[in-house]
């Protein structure tokens, strides 16, 4: 395993180019892994609303990636819809599946400070679970490239841009797309995305500590209604690692990460 | 018509949990706790997303070898630990996972 780390291939390690266009590009290709995990998702979506007994027109099905653009959203939507749920329910329903990018923007906020509205009403927008998980990552790296949003920019419209054309996909194929095209196991890209961003920020005791509050949380609260349960587990892990900031008395001193282990 | 409230109030909340805060924590200084709170962010959020999809890939606990997603995603963090590097960790984490559950299935 000692030769791997030549490849050491972050997302930011292969940001060499700090211009406009190549943080674009980059924040592009720190997005595909994502993509292939969306796929599926979108497509699904794109099928499951446009068929069954009371379906979205085609139109709304479209209308809905267009504006709306909250993919685990979209579906609790298009199913509510389906089930025969009121509008104002499903809007409220809506509201609290997403909840928690409140938390991604707020996070985000203090590297977007700089910019201007022309740039925060279309990255807020766009905010999504994946171009939060690459992106954070880019803002919190301290090189000090002046087109980090450049890179943001780019997750996130490769991830719009995916999003519309897959649910194009769906619609129009509609019951064409089997059955069981979420279960091919393609979703499972994001999870060990995530797992490889998560992993190397994962260098203190209290980032422990959060993540094992929060891990554990979600189990726990799985069973809560709109995914209430991630937005619960996501505050009780950010509580618990500032607490152990706060009270830990080594929590200046990193846990012993890979790579100081092997230099030894 | 139906379909146009629902899009636009969709829309609208959405929107308004993703720009608000964008917009407005950029121009107020964060006080020192909540800024060094938000740190938790990320991992907090993105295990609270991971461990379910692993552990409970139907909605109930499957802490078992049955369960490829739990083995595909062991397999990616010892990689994720042991190399740092993103990319190997998506590529050996889906061939364990495919591997696995070819192997179980």
């Amino acid at each position: 395993m000692t030769q791997s780390h030549t490849f050491g291939s972050t997302p930011m390690a292969q940001t060499q180019d700090y211009s406009r266009r190549g943080e674009f590009i980059a924040g592009m290709k720190a997005t595909i892994p994502l993509i292939v995990g969306a796929i599926p998702f979108g497509i699904v979506f794109g099928a499951v609303a446009v068929t069954g007994d009371r379906p979205l027109s085609p139109e709304a099905a479209m209308g809905m990636s267009l504006f709306v653009f909250a993919g685990s959203a979209q579906f609790i939507g298009a199913g509510l819809f389906a089930g025969g749920v009121g509008t104002a329910l499903i809007v409220f329903t809506t509201f609290i599946v997403n909840l928690r990018h409140a938390l991604y923007s707020a996070s985000l906020a203090p590297y977007m400070k700089h910019l201007s509205q022309k740039w925060l009403l279309p990255l807020g927008f766009w905010l999504t679970d994946e171009t939060y998980a690459v992106t954070i990552g880019r803002y919190t790296n301290r090189d000090r490239s002046p087109y980090k949003h450049w890179y943001h920019l780019g997750s996130a419209v490769l991830m719009y841009t995916n999003w519309q054309i897959c649910t194009l996909i769906g619609v129009v194929a509609g019951q064409a797309v089997p059955d069981d095209a979420a279960e091919w196991g393609l979703e499972f890209a994001m999870v060990v995305t995530f797992i490889g961003i998560i992993v190397p920020l994962i260098r203190t005791r209290p980032m422990v500590v959060a993540a094992v509050v929060a891990g554990l949380s979600a189990l726990l609260f799985n069973g809560l209604e709109n995914q209430m349960g991630l937005m619960v587990a996501s505050v009780l892990g950010i509580i618990a690692g500032y607490v152990a900031e706060q009270t830990l008395p080594a929590s200046s001193q990193p846990v012993e990460t890979a790579e100081e282990a092997s230099h030894e | 018509m139906n379909e146009f409230w629902l899009i636009l109030g969709m829309t609208a909340v959405t929107f308004g949990v993703r720009y608000p805060v964008l917009a407005l924590v950029g121009q107020i200084e964060l006080p020192e706790p909540v800024f060094r709170a938000l740190k938790y962010v990320p991992v907090a959020v993105l295990t609270a997303i991971v461990v379910p999809a692993v552990l409970m890939p139907d909605d109930e606990l499957a802490i078992s070898l049955q369960n490829a997603e739990m083995i595909g995603a062991i397999v990616a963090v010892l990689v994720a630990w042991r190399t740092r590097s993103l990319l190997w960790t998506i590529v050996i984490g889906m061939a364990a996972f495919y591997a696995w559950r070819l192997l179980v299935g």
